[in-house]
C-alpha cells in the first residue's frame, strides 16, 4: 500500500509541473505589462522600467518561467501588484472561507440527493421516482449564479430570514451558520440533482444483482436487503463520485462567491482577473489545480481501502 | 464511394470485416435508425426536450420577427416597468423590453452552444482518435496531457483564460473550448480502443487501408454515437459557462442581450425590479432541461442498455 501511495505520489510530479507550464504560458501570454498595472496607468516610464527589471520582465519567458518555479517551490507565489500583499498570505487568508463553503455544500448535497436516490431505485417507476427524477433534472439544468440572485431576493431581501451577502468568521456560532446557509444551497443544488440520478442508477445496478434476489429468497426483510445489502455496496462509486465532487465544489463555487460576496479564494480569482492581477491569477490556479490533485489521489487511496479487488501493482 | 457514403452514416457498433457494402446491410441501415428514432419517439421527456431545442433553434433564427421591440432600443418613458400586456417580461433600468432581449438572447445561447461544441469536438475528438489508433508514445504524450488539462478546474481555467483575453465573444468562444476538448478525448479514446480489438479493423489494415481512411472511414463511424450523446449533453454545460462568464462580466459584454449578461444587469435591481434577471434565467433553466434530456434520450436510444438504470 506504502509503495502504490509512494508511485501515485511521483506521478502527481509531472502533472503539477505541466500545471505550472500551462499556468505560466497562460500569464504570458496575456496582453498588458504587469510593472505598468502594478505601477498604474500615469506612471514614469523609467519607474516602470526599473520595475521590469526588478520584476525581471525583460527576460525570456523560460528563465522567468524557472525563476517563478524556484520562488514557488519555497512558497513564494509572488506578490499582489495591486496590494502588494504575499499571494501566499492572500491564498492562506481565503482557503478556510472556500473550504467551508465546498463541504457546507457536500453536506446539503448528501442530504438531499442520498435519501431520493435510494428511494427512487427502490420504488423504479412510481411517482416518488418520477417526481425525484424531475426534481433532479430541474436543479441540474438551474445555472447557480441565477439561483443564488433567486435565493438572495426571496430568502434576504424579501422574507429577511438570511443575511443578503458576507462571512462572520469561522463557522462557531448560529450567525456565522446563517451567512453559510444560501451560498451553500446556491453551490450545492446542481450537484444534488446530479448525485441523486447516479445514486438511482448505482442502487438500481445493484438491487439487480443476483445476490440482493438470493437475499430476498431467504426471507430477509426489505429494510435490511435496502440497508445492508444494498445501499453499502451502492456507496463504492457514489464514494468515489464524491471524492471527486470536492474540488468541483470548490471550484463551482467562483460564481456563487461573487454573488454573496463570500470571501473565498474565488472571489479573490475573480477580482485579480479583472484587475490583471497576474501573480494571484497564476497563484490560486496553481492553489486550484493542487486541491484537484490531492482529491484525486485521497480518492484512489480510499477507493482501494473501499474496493479489495483494487490491486495495489 | 458506397463504403464513404456508409462510413459517414454515424452507425455505431457496426462488425463487419469487409469493407464493401452487403444488400443485407443496406437494409440493416435504416431499420437501425428506425429503431433508434422510433425509441426516442417513444420516450416522452426525450420528446420534451426535442421539442424545447427546437423551440430555441426557431427562436433565435426568427428573433427579429418574435420579439415586438428592438432589443437594445431604449424607452425613457417606460422604465423598470412590471411585466403586462404591453412588456410580457417588463422593461429594465433603460426601458429595454426584457422579452425582447430574452428572445434575442436566444440567438447567442444557439451560437455559442453550437460554435464552443464544434470545436471542442475538433480538438477533442481528433486528439482521441489519434491517441487511440496509434497508442504507444504518441497515446502516452496525449493522455498527459489530458490529464495536466483537467487538473485545472474548468471553471477556473475558462475564467482565466477569458478575462486574461479581455473578455468579449472571441475570448470566451477560446477560454470554453481550450477547456471543454479534454471529455472528448478521454471518451473518443477509450472508444477507439474497444474498435481496435475488433477483427475487421486487422483484415482493413491487411488489405492496405490507409491509416487516414481507417480512422475516419471504418473507427469514427463506429464512435459516432458516444460522441453525438456526449455533444448533446456538453451543449447545456458550455451555454452555462457561457452565461456564467459573462455574467461575471467576462464574456458577452452589455448592450449585447445575452442571457448572463441579462441577469447580471438586473442584478442591482433583483429587490425592486426582480423581472430583470428572472426571465433570463428561467430561459436558460428551460434550455439546458431541454438539451439535457434530449441528451438522456439519446443516449438510451443508442444504447438501450442503459436505459434499464
Amino acid at each position: 500500500m506504502l509503495k502504490y501511495i509512494i508511485r501515485r505520489l511521483l506521478v502527481m510530479v509531472p502533472v503539477v509541473l505541466g500545471v505550472t507550464v500551462v499556468i505560466s504560458t497562460l500569464i504570458y501570454l496575456s496582453p498588458g505589462n504587469p510593472a505598468q498595472i502594478a505601477l498604474g496607468q500615469n506612471a514614469n516610464p523609467e519607474a516602470v522600467a526599473r520595475l521590469e527589471q526588478q520584476m525581471g520582465l525583460n527576460k525570456p519567458p523560460h528563465l522567468r518561467y524557472v525563476d517563478w518555479l524556484t520562488q514557488a517551490l519555497q512558497g513564494n507565489l509572488g506578490r499582489s501588484l495591486e496590494t502588494g500583499t504575499p499571494v501566499t498570505d492572500l491564498i492562506v487568508e481565503r482557503l478556510p472561507a472556500t473550504l467551508e463553503l465546498a463541504f457546507a455544500s457536500l453536506a446539503i448535497m448528501l442530504v438531499i440527493a442520498l435519501p431520493l436516490g435510494v428511494v427512487s431505485a427502490v420504488r423504479q417507476y412510481s411517482w416518488v421516482d418520477n417526481a425525484s427524477m424531475l426534481f433532479a433534472i430541474f436543479w441540474l439544468s438551474m445555472p447557480s449564479f441565477w439561483l443564488a440572485l433567486i435565493l438572495l431576493l426571496l430568502f434576504a431581501v424579501h422574507w429577511d430570514f438570511f443575511p443578503i451577502s458576507g462571512r462572520a468568521g469561522a463557522l462557531l456560532s448560529v450567525t456565522a451558520l446563517s451567512y453559510l446557509v444560501l451560498p451553500a444551497i446556491a453551490n450545492g443544488a446542481r450537484r444534488a440533482g446530479l448525485l441523486t440520478r447516479m445514486m438511482r442508477s448505482s442502487m438500481l445496478e445493484i438491487l439487480n444483482k443476483d445476490y440482493i434476489r438470493t437475499a430476498k429468497g431467504k426471507g430477509i426483510g426489505q429494510r435490511s436487503v435496502i440497508y445492508s445489502h444494498g445501499m453499502r455496496n451502492a456507496m463504492i462509486p457514489i464514494v468515489t463520485l464524491l471524492g471527486l465532487q470536492v474540488p468541483s465544489l470548490i471550484s463551482s463555487s467562483v460564481i456563487v462567491e461573487v454573488v454573496f460576496a463570500w470571501p473565498g479564494m474565488g472571489r479573490l480569482l475573480v477580482d485579480a482577473v479583472l484587475r490583471r492581477d497576474y501573480p494571484v491569477v497564476q497563484g490560486v490556479t496553481l492553489m486550484y489545480a493542487v486541491i484537484v490533485i490531492v482529491a484525486n489521489l485521497l480518492v484512489d487511496i480510499a477507493y482501494s481501502y473501499l474496493d479489495p479487488q483494487i490491486s495495489y501493482d | 464511394m458506397s463504403d464513404l457514403q456508409e462510413g459517414r452514416s454515424g452507425r455505431p457498433n457496426r462488425s463487419d470485416e469487409s469493407t464493401t457494402q452487403s444488400p443485407d446491410e443496406e437494409t440493416q441501415l435504416p431499420s437501425r435508425r428506425r429503431k433508434v428514432a422510433g425509441r426516442l419517439i417513444r420516450n416522452r421527456l426525450a420528446l420534451l426536450g426535442s421539442g424545447i431545442v427546437l423551440a430555441l433553434v426557431l427562436t433565435a433564427l426568427f428573433a427579429p420577427y418574435i420579439a415586438p421591440y428592438d432589443p437594445v432600443e431604449q424607452d425613457y418613458a417606460a422604465l423598470e416597468q412590471p411585466p403586462s400586456l404591453e412588456h410580457p417580461f417588463g422593461t429594465d433600468t433603460l426601458g429595454r423590453d426584457v422579452f425582447s432581449r430574452v428572445v434575442f438572447g436566444a440567438k447567442y445561447a444557439v451560437f455559442l452552444g453550437l460554435v464552443i461544441v464544434g470545436f471542442e469536438m475538433l480538438l477533442g475528438v481528433t486528439l482521441g482518435l489519434v491517441a487511440g489508433y496509434y497508442g504507444g508514445m504518441v497515446e502516452s504524450v496525449i493522455m498527459r496531457v489530458v490529464d495536466v488539462a483537467l487538473s485545472i478546474p474548468g471553471v477556473v481555467l475558462a475564467l482565466a483564460i477569458a478575462g486574461m483575453l479581455g473578455g468579449g465573444l472571441i475570448p470566451l468562444v477560446i477560454a470554453i473550448s481550450l477547456v471543454g476538448w479534454r471529455g472528448f478525448t478521454r471518451l473518443v479514446r477509450g472508444d477507439v480502443k474497444g474498435v481496435m480489438e475488433e477483427e475487421y479493423i486487422d483484415a482493413a489494415k491487411g488489405a492496405g487501408v490507409s491509416d487516414a481512411r481507417l480512422i475516419v472511414q471504418h473507427i469514427l463511424p463506429n464512435v459516432a454515437s458516444s460522441i453525438i450523446v456526449y455533444a448533446t449533453l456538453t451543449i447545456p454545460t458550455v451555454i452555462l459557462w457561457a452565461a456564467g462568464l459573462s455574467f461575471l462580466g467576462m464574456g458577452v459584454s452589455p448592450p449585447t442581450p445575452e442571457w448572463g449578461a441579462l441577469i447580471a444587469n438586473g442584478r442591482g435591481e433583483i429587490d425592486d425590479a426582480w423581472w430583470i434577471s428572472t426571465f433570463p434565467g428561467l430561459a436558460i433553466m428551460v434550455t439546458v432541461i431541454g438539451f439535457n434530456v434530449l441528451g438522456d434520450g439519446l443516449r438510451d436510444a443508442l444504447d438501450p442498455r442503459q436505459s434499464e438504470l
